[in-house]
């Protein structure tokens, strides 16, 4: 179904951390923006879709400043890394607790929202205007108690959803938002103290990717389960999916990439997954994997200490 | 990430440390109880309970350079000395075999069972010396008391924190090359067979539910694997079967351990190129190296009796040919703490930290450095 295609090379390697590789469509420009995280470092590669071009760009975070008590915990570039357009910190508890802080967790919301998770189970709201960098700190959202994993939005593009966010997190709870000027909570789905390190939302079906190697197919605002999966032998690092055709990708520790498809039917509430394809990458315990399109037709996977990005694309 | 690994680092490197050299002293035939003094003197010095105070506290982990500086010490915490190269090969190898174990750790929480290991061994090593084995015992119970209570996602965070420590290194280890758990290219083997995890159940199964709950049909699927049930859980307790083997001696007489430069130049270069950054907390670092060496006994090998060196290599022309060929990026720059008569603590301290950048010296001589390093603690 899949084969390999050329990998694209990048500056260092890639680190053990969840959904570790995002992917950023340009189609006006004719490239793709790939971003990989190496400890404390952003490696980006952009790659022309003829293949000839590959731009590098590294991002660093600022120095700590160890003289305030706060922890810089997000940075914002121009979408091509060229210019930072802000930057958040958050005020370092008085004694060390046994946590670091930090975030995890990134989603861009309808409207205008970008929500970013952090350590604390805190989620922080950030209103960007359409036009400026006026970036703005919206609201804090509090519902979690444990570390925030993952989030993610909406991703059918249908404006008939009444949620458009899941956030996850280490215990596996899921919570299910519709955004404006105030978040509201629309339900809370309980996890078995099993951490959910990934998770996607279409057409109101929440997907979540476990430590245990499940994945989990819930409708958002009922909690309703619709589909349990043994899917992988070790802990799941990264979940996607492909809105314009229901393809679901899942990569884990246990070196394999699975490709899926779900049929999802909200009006008879019907949700039906098969598996499709299995890619191993030998030797590899992955930490990111995404569709390069909308459609599924090719996706990329990173894994730890590798210093490339694979790809495969539909034979 | 999590401020909860150095305790974990510390212990399971110090437990591959006496793995190594415990069959070191054996080859070179070491005399019984000159070797059981090393073993329990350098016991002794890891679970110092100040030290152990400070291990524990929440902080960040080390930078490398500090990390192996306190591993220098520890090493050199009795009669037994080692030259750069043997010292060299000495942490590659516990570095190497703690990446594996880690890397290969089923579970997350499975790196706490390794340490358990571990510790087992070294309660052996120590078990007819009371005074040690009851500061082991302590360990055994702060181990318990900060890590049996943290969730999964908290062991993986740790786990994480630890791969990003060991991330780049690719030093090929002799016994791991023959028992082809290592590529040649440096790489670890990963099974795609074998028990799943304690808690996971084996990959095949897409079970599809109605709205009412009820399960309307079962498909199984190709997991591209050779997996079985997982086996029972290990023991968290102070006693207890571990199950797994990770963490547990793979050394013996009749396996000599070696290792191979070749092959990891480029990436632990752009490994370096990140880590370089001035650390802030070096300070702290210090401040923790300088009560382990505070808690020295200081040995003088003046006298020829005593003292002994071991060597990790099978000749000293090895050796000076491994200190030579041993590629730069891979030489930590060890600090090289010189005492001085200076009365001035403040200004050596400041200028030990300026010093973090410096590549290494041999290691210093052994005189009367334990009465001038305990005058610059009474200064800091």
């Amino acid at each position: 179904m899949y084969h390999k295609e050329k990998s694209i090379q990048i500056k260092n390697s890639a680190s053990a951390l969840y959904n570790n590789l995002s992917v950023l469509r340009i189609a006006p420009r004719r490239l793709t923006h790939f971003t990989v995280v190496h400890a404390n470092m952003v490696n980006m590669v952009s790659a022309s879709w003829d293949g000839l071009n590959y731009t590098h760009r590294q991002l660093q975070s600022k120095e700590p400043n160890v003289a305030t008590s706060t922890s810089l915990i997000m940075q914002m570039y121009e979408s091509d890394g060229s210019i930072m357009v802000y930057w958040h910190a958050l005020d370092t508890p008085e004694t060390p607790t046994a946590q670091a802080v930090f975030a995890r967790g990134i989603a861009a919301v309808y409207e205008n929202y970008i929500c970013v998770g952090v350590s604390s189970g805190a989620i922080l709201v950030f209103d960007v205007p359409s036009k400026g960098s006026n970036i703005t700190l919206s609201e804090v959202l509090e519902e979690h108690k444990e570390s925030i994993t993952d989030m993610a939005s909406e991703c059918s593009g249908s404006q008939e959803c009444i949620a458009n966010l899941v956030t996850a997190d280490d215990g596996g709870n899921l919570c299910v938002w519709k955004s404006g000027e105030e978040f509201q909570l629309l339900n809370k789905i309980p996890g078995f103290d099993m951490s959910c390190s990934s998770v996607k939302l279409w057409k109101g079906t929440a997907v979540a990717g476990y430590g245990t190697g499940q994945i989990r197919l819930y409708e958002a605002v009922t909690g309703i389960l619709h589909a349990e999966i043994n899917a992988h032998a070790r802990w799941i690092y990264s979940v996607d999916i492909a809105p314009f055709s229901g393809l679901l990708l899942s990569a884990a520790e246990d070196s394999l990439v699975r490709v899926w498809h779900m049929t999802i039917t909200p009006e008879t509430n019907s949700v039906e997954v098969a598996h499709l394809h299995n890619e191993c990458v030998t030797d590899t315990q992955i930490c990111g994997a995404r569709f390069c399109d909308g459609d599924g037709y090719a996706f990329a996977v990173t894994g730890y200490d590798l210093s490339e990005i694979i790809r495969y694309i539909q034979s | 990430m999590s401020s909860r690994t150095l305790p974990l680092l510390f212990i399971n490197l110090g437990g591959e440390m006496l793995y190594i050299l415990d069959q070191r002293l054996r080859a070179q035939n070491i005399p019984a109880d000159k070797a059981k003094k090393v073993m329990n003197d350098i016991i002794t010095t890891m679970f110092n309970k100040k030290f152990l105070e400070e291990l524990f506290k929440p902080q960040e982990l080390y930078s490398k350079k500090a990390l192996r500086t306190v591993f220098d010490r520890l090493a050199h915490a009795s009669i037994m000395r080692l030259n750069q190269a043997s010292m060299d090969k000495l942490y590659d190898l516990m570095t190497m075999a703690f990446k594996y174990q880690v890397l290969l750790c089923p579970r997350p929480k499975d790196i706490l069972l390794v340490s358990f290991n571990h510790m087992d061994a070294i309660k052996d090593f120590v078990k007819d010396t009371p005074s040690i084995l009851s500061q082991v015992d302590e360990t055994y119970r702060q181990l318990i008391e900060m890590y049996t209570p943290l969730s999964s996602g908290e062991f993986q965070l740790i786990r994480q924190t630890l791969l990003i420590f060991f991330q780049d290194m690719h030093i090929r280890v002799s016994i791991f090359l023959k028992d082809k758990v290592q590529n040649s290219n440096g790489r670890f083997v990963l099974p795609t067979s074998g028990p799943v995890p304690h808690g996971t159940q084996v990959p095949g199964l897409i079970r599809m539910f109605s709205c009412t709950g009820e399960e309307f049909t079962r498909l199984k699927f190709n997991n591209g694997g050779n997996y079985t049930t997982a086996l029972r859980e290990g023991s968290f307790d102070i006693f207890g079967d571990r199950v797994t083997k990770l963490g547990t001696n793979m050394y013996s007489v009749s396996r000599p351990v070696e290792t191979h430069m070749s092959g990891t130049s480029k990436n632990s270069a752009q490994h370096t190129k990140v880590s370089a950054a001035p650390n802030p907390l070096a300070k702290e670092e210090l401040n923790l190296l300088a009560r382990l060496m505070g808690g020295l006994e200081v040995q003088k090998p003046g006298n020829a009796d005593t003292g002994f060196r071991i060597s990790l290599f099978a000749t000293d022309e090895e050796e000076e040919e491994a200190l030579i060929s041993r590629p730069d990026e891979l030489s930590c720059g060890v600090i090289n703490i010189q005492a001085t008569k200076d009365q001035q603590a403040n200004a050596e301290l400041a200028k030990i930290m300026g010093e973090f950048t410096e590549s290494g010296d041999q290691s210093p001589s052994v005189s009367n450095k334990g009465d001038d390093l305990l005058a610059m603690m009474d200064g800091l």
